[in-house]
């Protein structure tokens, strides 16, 4: 039996991934990481529009700073984030986007003098600042009071991942990839490692670590419509919660993007509004103002993409053999700047919709309907990015639930994210595997691998038995239909029956070829049970929170409960042959908010069932503001006396920007 | 004709199956048939293959959007990313896919261009050289932004392999670095951050297996989905190092 041995073991070598093998095999830790893919295929390639970082250099972006940004990450996320988590976040952001740049990531520059830009849907003239030329532009997105996206063109998920995977490699870091993790290893609530399949011999492997941390990404494909990668099937969360140790937190918590073209489901970067671009209906009319006076087109995310399926329910969708549709319009904002800044979406739409959206008029409009695009859900940590339940399991990046996005995350925090956890709890892990031995016997190890040695040849032993693939896209339609951006009650009940049912035939499914090396349909018969676990986790925790927040929207409760809900659900699976999770909340405490719930500023008033702590905690809050600004203290004093925070490393420390020094 | 509205034709598809790992397994052309959708691209058809007639057939993909460089294959003689490509582009409906040369096969359509991609990488020492410390918390170093944008031009490569397999150098000389590994040479030589010299990168890719290896037949460039300048950039390294000799 081959079993490697290392100080770190880190599963998934997206930008999450990298950067804490990174944080790692700095500190002298012997770190492996394992792919999927050759890492910088990994999907954080993808990412087109972004990254935030309150930089504040440009003009638009000009008095943003850590506490704007805090603010919109928690408004985003309707009060289901963690605050303690964002504030470590929005400290961290500016010092991450800064290293990306020493790494090389040729972020675009701010440029002196005057430049033209579309802002509600004009023309304007901006004017920078002589001595902010060259350093670090930004541009407006979605649900943000200043521009804080910092970007390479449209391909910003391209050039962070491949400074990352560069600097690892400059470190040395062991990348290994077609690795396909199928289970932790795991005795007495701590992690030991992980079982590998080997994607191009078949072979299983063990490999024993100190720590083990996942930053395997989203869980996007349980769905049939999504903007993710085909690798997205979420099974590193699955492997998490196949230990019944683990527990994952608001797997429910999904988040639909506004504009992936018709019919491909690819998608089209936030950047294309936040750029100027505008949505429009059958006849041609901007309707975004109408349902959001103030955010207009660039309100939320979650907010944009129902008010885009009420439209369509309320007939002025576009009618195409594919559904209904809108369009996105971003001739408007002319081809030099298309051609410049959103190049990948015009490749995207001239390649696969024959659609030049340059071309003026109606002949330039691409067609969009909301799709799944990001999960928040995830392994559930603490803020140090460990297990709460599996000591020495961490995790970071999308696969993770640490959790500073709640409910929704905003365009531009999520790549963002990435490199900040990667960074914090890239560092506290590296904290773990130094203060922690390898204690587990050879022997474990050995019956992990041949429980999953076992399982996979019981999967090719069977002989009668339905096909695996119909099962997969049966779950993934469910997940569209019922355990979309609408939800219902009798829905969302539908979908748990059924999916467990699936969940009984996937394990008798039959596999053609009985070869266990390059065979496809073998990898999605130990695959699909997985994800219909997870399914599961996000339809039955939706089906149980009977309110609605952020992304996560009842018909049948319309209101934000925060006298009932203001808690995270958390799933876990002790037992492998039951067919539902075993569901459990953690509080949310008010009291220790730094901002407390109020009006999240969409739709109308009163859609909230207030919580009395969230009043008296506000009058503490204030009183505490008052009291220190009389007393002239600064903005990070007033901040460490209502919501103290710890960072490791340098991470703390004040971030300089351009005209206001540390201030 | 807007590409969505092809649809209904009954497409043929002979694609090179072979497994290297199993001693039986034999290179031979197998083929498919499949009614045509509207909008139908490479990769919806390949997995509508695996799901409905054979579901061994290998191949790779991963973002699907012609992003990530996973999906390099040769179609109809044309190396092509599948994910981008449209059958309604081939008005006989008669589609030949076979596997990238110059790299290795793992099975069917799946090659291991990651691991040729890692190899040149490392080759080229693809990341930034400087001595340089740099504290995070203060302003970052100002760049001149067109050469920034520059710098990103290059830095826009996927790793997809398709100008190394249409690359003459390459097929013959299986230590040429590519152009995609020249390019990445010129990559750092533009970046600021890169503190290396000419004599440096002379020093990894001055020689036949290097900048002077290429034949200049300009094949990668006709095929980089990125359109990345290869050809001015390779004649513009050649001169710099040259001159190092
Ligand atoms: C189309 C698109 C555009 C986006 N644009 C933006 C944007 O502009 N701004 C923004 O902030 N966010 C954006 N996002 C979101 C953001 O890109 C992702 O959330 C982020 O990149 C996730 O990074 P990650 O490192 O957590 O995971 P990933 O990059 O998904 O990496 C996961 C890694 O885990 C590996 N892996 C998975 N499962 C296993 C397993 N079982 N065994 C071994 N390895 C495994 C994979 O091979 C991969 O290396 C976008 C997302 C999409 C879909
Ligand atoms: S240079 Fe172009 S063709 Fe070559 S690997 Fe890079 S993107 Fe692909
Ligand atoms: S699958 Fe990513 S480029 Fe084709």
């Amino acid at each position: 039996m081959k079993i490697t041995y290392c100080d770190a073991l880190v599963i998934g070598g997206g930008l999450a991934g990298l950067r804490a093998a990174v944080a790692t095999q700095k500190r002298g830790l012997n770190t492996i990481v394992l792919s999927l893919v050759p890492v910088k295929r990994s999907h954080s390639a993808a990412a087109q529009g972004g990254m935030q970082a309150s930089l504040g250099n440009a003009k638009m972006s000009q008095g943003d700073n850590e506490d704007v940004h805090f603010m919109d990450t928690v408004k985003g996320s309707d009060w289901g984030c963690d605050q303690d988590v964002a504030r470590m976040f929005v400290n961290t952001a500016p010092k991450a986007i800064r290293e990306l740049s020493n790494w090389g990531v040729p972020w675009t520059r701010v440029r002196k003098g005057p430049h033209e830009a579309v802002i509600n849907a004009e023309r304007t003239t901006i004017v920078e600042d002589d001595e902010a030329h060259g350093l670090i532009t930004s541009r407006d997105f979605g649900g943000t009071k200043k521009w804080r996206t910092c970007y390479t063109a449209d391909a910003t998920g391209h050039t962070m991942l491949f400074g990352v995977a560069n600097e690892a490699m400059k470190q040395e870091v062991d990348i290994r990839d077609r690795k396909e993790v199928l289970s932790l290893i795991h005795e007495d609530n701590v992690c030991h490692g992980a079982v590998v399949r080997d994607l191009i011999t078949g072979e299983l492997e063990g490999y024993v670590a100190k720590g083990t941390l996942i930053a395997t990404g989203g869980y996007g494909r349980l769905y049939q419509t999504t903007t993710n990668a085909v690798i997205c099937e979420g099974t590193g969360q699955a492997a998490a919660l196949e230990t019944g140790v683990a527990t994952l937190g608001n797997m429910e918590a999904v988040q639909f993007h506004p504009t992936p073209i018709v019919p491909s489901g690819i998608l089209l970067t936030e950047g294309c509004r936040g750029d100027g671009g505008v949505l429009r209906d059958v006849d041609g009319y901007r309707f975004m103002p109408d349902y959001e006076p103030e955010k207009k087109d660039l309100a939320s995310r979650d907010v944009v993409s129902r008010r885009m399926m009420e439209h369509i329910r309320n007939g002025k969708g576009v009618p195409s053999d594919f559904g209904d549709h809108l369009w996105l319009d971003i001739s408007i904002l002319g081809r030099e700047h298309i051609e410049k800044n959103l190049r990948d979406v015009q490749e995207i739409a001239q390649q696969f919709n024959g659609i030049d959206p340059a071309d003026e008029g109606a002949a330039g409009w691409l067609p969009v309907r909301p799709a799944q695009h990001y999960s928040m859900g995830g392994i559930r940590t603490k803020p140090t990015g460990e297990s709460q339940k599996l000591s020495g399991l961490f995790s970071c990046g999308e696969a993770a639930c640490w959790d500073m996005h709640g409910f929704n995350r905003l365009g531009g925090n999520s790549v963002s994210e990435t490199v900040v956890s990667g960074m914090i709890v890239g560092n506290y892990f590296a904290h773990y595997c130094e203060d922690h031995e390898m204690t587990i016997s050879t022997k474990a190890v050995h019956d992990a691998i041949l429980k999953q040695e076992h399982y996979i040849e019981e999967i090719l032993s069977r002989t009668e038995g339905e096909d695996i693939f119909p099962i997969k896209k049966r779950m993934q339609k469910i997940m569209d239909d019922n355990v979309g951006i609408f939800r219902n009650g009798d829905s969302l009940q539908s979908a748990v029956d059924e999916l467990q049912e699936l969940l009984v035939r996937s394990k008798k499914a039959i596999v053609k070829s009985k070869t266990k090396a390059g065979n496809p349909e073998l990898e999605e018969a130990y695959r699909v049970p997985r994800m219909l676990k997870l399914a599961l986790c996000v339809a039955y925790g939706g089906l149980l929170r009977t309110e609605s927040r952020g992304a996560h929207y009842r018909e049948d409760y319309l209101k934000r409960d925060d006298a009932n809900w203001l808690k995270r659900t958390l799933t876990a699976w002790p037992d492998d042959t039951a067919t539902l999770p075993e569901v459990s909340y953690e509080e949310l405490d008010i009291m220790k908010m730094e901002i407390p719930p109020a009006f999240r500023g969409y739709g109308a008033k009163g859609m909230t069932i207030e919580n009395p702590l969230s009043q008296k905690r506000q009058e503490e809050v204030d009183a505490v503001r008052e009291k220190l600004e009389a007393e002239g203290k600064d903005r990070y004093e007033i901040q460490a006396a209502l919501m103290d925070y710890a960072l490791p490393l340098n991470y703390k420390e004040k971030n300089e920007r351009l005209g206001v020094g540390y201030e | 004709m807007s590409k969505n509205e092809s649809k209904g034709r009954e497409l043929l598809f002979s694609i090179l199956k072979y497994n290297p790992r199993d001693p039986e397994s034999k290179p031979a052309f197998v083929e498919y048939r499949l009614t045509e959708t509207p909008g139908m691209t490479l990769f919806i058809a390949l997995n509508k293959i695996r799901d409905s007639l054979d579901a061994d057939l290998s191949f790779d993909f991963v973002c699907r959007a012609g992003i990530c460089g996973s999906c390099g294959m040769v179609i109809n003689g044309k190396p092509l990313l599948a994910c981008r490509t449209l059958t309604a582009d081939y008005a006989d409906g008669k589609i030949q896919i076979m596997p990238m040369p110059a790299f290795e096969l793992i099975k069917d359509l799946s090659v291991n261009t990651g691991k040729w991609m890692e190899a040149m990488s490392k080759r080229v020492e693809s990341w930034i050289h400087s001595n340089e410390v740099h504290d995070i918390t203060k302003l970052e170093e100002p760049i001149d932004p067109d050469v920034a944008d520059e710098t990103f031009e290059l830095d826009r490569c996927i790793e997809c392999g398709l100008c190394v397999t249409s690359c003459g150098t390459a097929l013959m000389r299986p230590n040429f670095v590519g152009p995609a590994g020249l390019n990445r040479v010129a990559r750092f030589q533009m970046d600021p951050h890169d503190k290396r010299t000419d004599a440096d990168f002379y020093e990894l890719v001055g020689d036949d297996d290097g900048i002077f290896g290429c034949m200049s037949l300009l094949a990668c460039e006709d095929h980089c989905p990125k359109h990345l300048p290869l050809q001015e950039k390779i004649a513009y390294m050649r001169r710099k190092l040259v001159a190092q000799r």
